[in-house]
């Protein structure tokens, strides 16, 4: 009961800082030290801490585990589709380079081979053409040479015609028509 | 008179046992400081370090906590 | 004395910082036994609301392209995951469910904390000190368990000069003994400072003239303590990642 004593001023003072001025018993003035409520608190704290322990480890951390998980296969799965993608557009792209490739090639070896086909046509034709240009060459030059033949025959007719005529004007019944002739014709082959 | 002049010790001991929270004070300080300066030195160690500049911090200011503890303790437990 | 002392102000300024801790029953005045329902039940059980909320139901829809309140939950246990994967390592993912629990319950805790007329089950050392115990009890079997006896070649600094290692030796297991003692103080006086603070702050905007100032001081704490309930939370969990660290992997 000392504090009975404490001058008005030390107790407005004692009050003004929130001093309780005595601490009958266990209520100190400080109710973190207020032993009597520890095993109270002690009690909640852990069934609180027991809670909360089972909820997060049973429900929310492999939910939300797997929750990350999935989110990050899902974004792998994502990237790794593109990718395939991707190589997928590359590999369209060297196909298609290639079918360009070949159908040029393809188209050059059609051309030569038309070409080809072609030069054959053609020179078939030309050797039929040939031949027939040396078929109708030999004919005509066949023809001509009958044409010279008789020509010349004519001429050699013509000659000894005109060569009897004229030994019979020079000199009538002397040189006989044989001679003549043979003489005629050694002329014109000289 | 006794009892006034106990209270008087008590709430005297009090603020000196206060004091020793500007101790932590300038802990702390340092160690934040300390890091800004590091961190601005080599920014990209920075962000690995953030873990032990609290880790510092707490050691600095735990000892400032039991000094505000003993100044409690004075204030309303003696 | 105690009950009459809140009724006996006379005049002046009135701070009652250390009010909004006390733990109370919900229903009735009776004592506070073990099971009594008091506000420490009420805002427990709201956190576990909050986390079930925003992990259970906030998730329900799996959907590959999150929700907002989804693509919340997929941050905090990425955050909190690639926390224990930096510090721990591969072989400390296992104990990811625990430290998310510890996260989760300090986070959602000291948040909730912050609306007007909560009560803040964090600020308490009953609460923090029974978490940090948890984790140092639990740290220390584990180390003890994995790695036998090599678990105290942690205390034993074998990259210092012989004539050091003693003295070395004796400050680290102060220190560790420290750790559950810091663990534990460091969240909630944060917790508690921040709050009694703005009950100051408060207490201040009784007088006319500075209101205005103490209600923009109460905004400023107001932003800071948000930053801090965040920071305390992560802090508490890196700790924890670096004592498991401790525990598994107990070279230096």
């Amino acid at each position: 009961m000392a504090e009975h004593n404490l001058s008005p001023e030390a107790q407005g003072m004692a009050d003004a800082l929130g001093v309780d001025g005595d601490h009958a018993g266990a209520s100190a003035g400080m109710p973190q030290l207020d032993f009597s409520s520890f095993d109270n608190q002690i009690v909640w704290l852990l069934i609180t801490l027991v809670v909360i322990y089972f909820v997060l480890s049973r429900v929310a951390l492999p939910r939300i585990g797997s929750v990350l998980a999935e989110r990050a296969g899902t974004i792998t799965n994502d990237i790794a589709a593109a990718e395939d993608l991707k190589q997928q557009a590359i590999d369209a792209e060297a196909a298609y380079e290639k079918a360009l490739v070949d159908a040029r090639a393809e188209a050059g070896r059609i051309v030569g081979e038309t070409k080809a086909a072609i030069q054959v046509d053609l020179d078939k034709a030309i050797a039929k053409a040939d031949a027939e240009i040396a078929a109708r060459a030999a004919e005509g030059e066949k023809a001509i040479a009958a044409i010279r033949d008789s020509a010349a025959e004519s001429a050699a007719t013509v000659a000894k015609d005109i060569a009897k005529d004229i030994v019979s004007a020079v000199a009538p019944g002397k040189i006989d028509a044989k001679s003549i002739t043979a003489a005629v014709t050694a002329k014109m082959k000289g | 008179m006794e009892g006034d002049i106990a209270q008087m010790g008590q709430f005297i001991g009090a603020g000196l046992a206060s004091v020793g929270m500007g101790g932590a004070a300038v802990g702390v300080g340092n160690v934040a400081g300390s890091y800004l300066s590091g961190a601005l030195r080599n920014p990209s160690a920075a962000a690995s370090q953030t873990a032990t500049l609290f880790i510092g911090i707490a050691f600095a200011e735990a000892l400032g906590i039991f000094s505000f503890l003993v100044a409690l303790l004075l204030m309303f437990a003696v | 004395m105690a009950t009459e002392a809140h009724g006996a102000e006379d005049g002046g300024l009135v701070f009652h910082p250390m009010d909004q801790f006390i733990v109370k029953p919900l229903f009735g005045n009776g004592d506070v036994g073990a099971f009594t329902i008091t506000n420490v039940t009420l805002w427990m059980a709201l956190t576990v609301v909050c986390i079930i909320v925003l992990l259970v139901f906030g998730t329900s829809r799996r959907a590959i392209v999150p929700s907002r309140s989804q693509s919340i939950a997929e941050m905090m246990y990425g955050f909190v995951y690639k926390m224990v994967e930096d510090v721990t390592g591969k072989d400390g993912v296992k104990y990811f469910p625990y430290i998310m629990t510890l996260f989760m319950f300090i986070l959602v805790s000291n948040f909730l904390g912050l609306l007007p007329m909560a009560f803040t089950t964090t600020s308490h050392i009953a609460v923090t000190g029974v978490l940090a115990m948890m984790v140092f009890l639990a740290v220390t079997i584990l180390g003890f368990v994995k790695n036998g006896a090599g678990f105290l070649g942690l205390f034993w600094v074998s990259s210092a000069p012989l004539a050091l290692r003693p003295i070395l030796a004796l400050i680290e297991v102060i220190s560790y003994f420290v750790r559950p003692v810091s663990h534990s103080i460091r969240l909630a006086g944060n917790m508690m400072a921040g709050h009694a603070v703005i009950k100051v702050f408060a207490g201040f905007a009784a007088i006319a003239a500075i209101s205005p100032l103490s209600i923009l001081a109460i905004t400023a704490m107001y932003g800071l303590e948000i930053l801090v309930s965040g920071i305390q939370a992560y802090v508490f969990a890196i700790l924890t990642c670096v004592y498991l660290k401790d525990a598994l992997h107990p070279s230096h």
